[in-house]
């Protein structure tokens, strides 16, 4: 009896205290369940959750990338350097910032299988380095129109109307501009990675590499591939986060961006908790990013101050590790 | 002979239904070595466990030095005198600290110890107990850089800073090479003189002949046989160990002219004789040999992990030259590797996700996994081999040993091998699943050549046609198997005596 309760805890816990949140907001907070409110969750939660579910692929290989958040911000101020410095087209910007992604992922691949950097430390040294290099091409100011250049000339670009497209058109849905393009962005996104990691064989020999990686090799995985593919999935979203966020500022803010890691981290490992999965997969990291959303909107309209809001990301990971590790572990064992 | 320090009696020990030992009884007198064999299953690791206190025994009584010896866990077994060194030796190490941490570690971990290390008093006590133990090595160099042999010494020295009245050693020398073994049983000679009862757990005949004085032989969680007069008598101790359990496996030898596998003058080590084999469409061979003998180098070029020093591989007549594992299995070349926890078993994985991973992309359509067809596939291997489980969705981590041996060979033959390698198939599997895996093994074989490496050759003696003895990358003997297979012969080729 007491181990039904105990699965279906493990299993549903997190999903309850979802329904339970809503319900909550909806009689407490008014104007919160309504459409527009719903939409202003998906979009405070678009650019963390992607970032979230490209670190979901390098969780899932028994991998780590610290560095997302770092090129998220590299992407930012490379779009921005692209069209305001060198004058270039949306299109050129967007297609920089997808390559430097695939690129840093790439070295940190290599980093971790060739040379054997632990990833922690590997993508960690990433991170100091793009956070460094981002500030170098502007000497540490932020980018925007009119601002004066090293040579005493003016920065005569502009942030492209389809870049800015990107972050702040909304499309119609039964309500005239309702959906945001961030949010449609991270749900297809997430709709990819979760079929891909859940349905391809791919995404399977990922989870194979992560749970025993010499089991894995000795059945004839290209595991080094994998992983490499795992941080070069990773490094893309995180730019297509920082060009969402680019496109939303409209300018190349050096300060903007800070708090993307330990959320994006936060929303993945939360998922670790969602249907009792035990272990990273989008559909939780989604609905971990949904959820962290969901609860600061809902503090926020029952007017809670914005500084508390860490604390309870911070409160609620806590909860979410000690459903995945310790409840999960006693069902193991119990059974 | 002196009066025993250590007496067991009656022991019993069930683990669920799985009743591995059934009343053993043993003593070990001071100033002997007493040495414990058995084949895989019979229970010697369980006793060693209850005598090293990390299980609780059932039934039956144990009398140390005279009191009732009954001990709470590790720690208590190590304070009343009884001292366990492990088979695997990096447990008894700590590799990134130096060799005196190392020896001083259980004064390190004692409760209520100096707060601050004093590194001069430490090398200086570290010092004593190494010239103790006649043990040469640089006290402040790394554990992690010191060769095997050394670790093991370390081990076995901490061990002995206790003053213990048992040692037990398990399988001490199976990682170790045979000068590397010779330091090991001076050493062990020394004990000895000290009046130091020693329990060796060992089914190596060299290292029965160096080192002991009393051989107990367990079979089936029982003892099967004792023999304490010099000199000892080696042949029934292993015919004891082995039973009447290889006339139980009534195998008639197939023989088979169209080979598959074709080896010739091929070497694993610069300085061995090059090796020459035909493996033929149907046969299961098998291939016995102590560690070191070249047998697991020998299964890695076969596999593709490991190149020749020279020598031609034909599979079908037309020749193979993996240059990695991945060119071995697409030309059918499937190895079931030893050692199932760290090689084979994903922990996170279900039983038919574990089995089906190698084929994955036979069971995908444009990558997207076809689950039912994954399923289907499962479930019949589950019932061909005989799984015990509730259904294809069970997790792996939830089967016993012997089921997820069975789930990682059934993964190799999902699909129809040429050349089937299996290293150690039985390793860590009871009897009866192993009776079901070589039965299906047999059953299967047609149309592919079957090899197995293993150490055991009662288990050799359940699954193959042939068995080919291994010593020093040579291969020195062949026997076909059935009735009439001379044991006698096959353990002295094994052991290295062997008239050629």
């Amino acid at each position: 009896m007491s181990d039904t309760l105990l699965n279906v805890s493990i299993r549903y816990g997190f999903l309850i205290l979802l329904v339970g949140m809503l319900v909550f907001f909806s009689v407490a907070a008014p104007g919160f369940s309504n459409p527009r409110s719903a939409v202003f969750i998906f979009q405070s939660v678009a650019i963390t959750g992607i970032l979230a579910l490209g670190v979901t692929c390098t969780l899932v290989v028994d991998g780590f990338d610290l560095s997302i958040g770092a090129v998220a911000t590299s992407a930012l101020m490379l779009s921005a350097y692209s069209m305001v410095i060198l004058e270039q087209p949306a299109i050129v910007a967007v297609m920089l910032c997808l390559a430097m992604g695939a690129l840093v992922g790439l070295i940190n691949g290599l980093l971790i299988v060739k040379f054997r950097v632990p990833d922690l430390l590997a993508t960690l040294g990433m991170m100091f380095l793009l956070i460094g290099l981002q500030r170098i091409p502007t000497q540490g100011n932020s980018i925007a129109t009119g601002m004066a250049l090293p040579d005493g000339s003016v920065a005569e670009g502009t942030f492209a109307d389809a870049f800015l497209w990107i972050g702040r058109h909304r499309f119609d849905l039964v309500i005239e501009r309702l959906v945001p393009v961030p949010v449609v962005i991270f749900l297809v996104i997430a709709v990819l990675i979760w079929l891909f990691l859940g349905f391809t064989r791919h995404g399977r020999l990922m989870y194979a590499i992560g749970s025993n990686q010499r089991a894995a090799a000795l059945v004839g995985t290209p595991v080094n591939s994998y992983k490499v593919v795992a941080y070069m999935i990773s490094g893309v979203t995180a730019s297509i986060g920082g060009i969402l966020l680019a496109a939303r500022l409209g300018r190349g803010d050096i300060a903007s961006g800070n708090n993307l890691l330990l959320d994006s981290v936060a929303a993945a490992l939360i998922g670790f908790a969602v249907l009792g999965a035990a272990r990273p997969n989008a559909f939780g990291t989604a609905i971990g990013a949904l959820f962290v959303g969901i609860l600061l909107q809902g503090m926020t309209m029952m007017n809670a101050p914005y500084y508390t809001q860490d604390f309870v990301k911070g409160a609620v990971l806590v909860i979410a590790l000690v459903f995945t590790f310790y409840l999960s572990s006693r069902r193991v064992s119990g059974t | 002979m002196t009066l025993p320090v250590l007496d067991v009696s009656g022991i019993e020990k069930s683990f669920g239904p799985n009743h591995v030992l059934r009343g053993a009884d043993l003593s070990i007198p001071a100033g002997t070595v007493t040495v414990l064999m058995g084949a895989n299953g019979a229970g010697k690791s369980t006793l060693v466990k209850i005598l090293c206190g990390h299980h609780v025994a059932d039934h039956g009584q144990m009398v140390l030095s005279g009191k009732p010896y009954r001990p709470r866990d590790v720690s208590d077994a190590i304070s009343r005198g009884v001292v366990t060194v492990h088979q695997s030796i990096d447990d008894g190490v700590i590799p990134d600290l130096d060799v005196a941490s190392n020896l001083m570690l259980d004064q390190l971990a004692q409760r209520g110890g100096p707060l601050w290390v004093r590194d001069r008093k430490l090398r200086q006590q570290a010092q004593s107990v190494a010239s103790a133990m006649a043990l040469d090595v640089d006290l402040s160099s790394r554990v992690c850089t010191l060769p095997v042999a050394d670790r093991q010494m370390i081990a076995i020295a901490r061990a002995l800073a206790h003053a213990p009245k048992v040692l037990v050693l398990d399988e001490p020398t199976s990682s170790l090479s045979a000068s590397e073994a010779e330091r090991l049983f001076s050493l062990i000679d020394r004990l000895r003189d000290q009046g130091v009862a020693v329990l060796y757990i060992s089914h190596r005949m060299s290292d029965l002949r160096r080192i002991a004085d009393r051989i107990v032989v367990l079979r089936d969680g029982a003892v099967a046989g004792l023999y304490d007069s010099q000199p000892l008598d080696l042949e029934s101790a292993v015919t004891a160990m082995l039973g009447h359990r290889m006339t139980d496996s009534n195998i008639t030898a197939q023989r088979s002219d169209q080979p598959i596998l074709e080896v010739k003058d091929l070497r694993v080590f610069t300085e061995s004789a090059p090796i020459d084999l035909s493996v033929g469409s149907g046969e299961v061979v098998a291939i016995t040999g102590l560690l070191g003998s070249g047998k697991s180098r020998f299964s890695e070029i076969l596999f593709g992990m490991r190149q020749p020093v020279c020598g031609s591989i034909t599979i079908d007549g037309a020749q193979f030259t993996p240059r990695h594992l991945r060119d071995a299995k697409e030309r059918g070349v499937f190895l079931s590797p030893k050692d199932r926890a760290t090689n084979a078993v994903l922990p996170d994985f279900d039983i038919a996700n574990n089995m089906t991973v190698p084929f994955l992309g036979s069971l995908s359509r444009a990558s997207f996994i076809a689950t039912k067809k994954q399923r289907a596939w499962s479930d019949r291997m589950i019932q061909q081999v005989g799984v015990v489980c509730q259904s294809n969705r069970d997790a792996i981590t939830t089967l016993s040993g012997g089921n997820q041996q069975k789930v990682m060979i059934a993964r190799w033959l999902l699909e129809p091998a040429r050349v089937l390698l299996l290293d150690e198939p039985f390793q860590g599997v009871d009897i009866g699943a192993r009776r079901d895996i070589a039965e299906h093994i047999r059953r299967s074989a047609r149309g592919r050549a079957t090899i197995a490496f293993m150490t055991e050759i009662d288990e050799a003696l359940e699954i193959a046609d042939r068995i080919i003895v291994m010593n020093e990358g040579a291969l020195i003997g062949e026997h076909i198997n059935g009735v009439s297979i001379d044991l006698a012969a096959i353990v002295t080729q094994i052991s290295g005596h062997a008239p050629l």
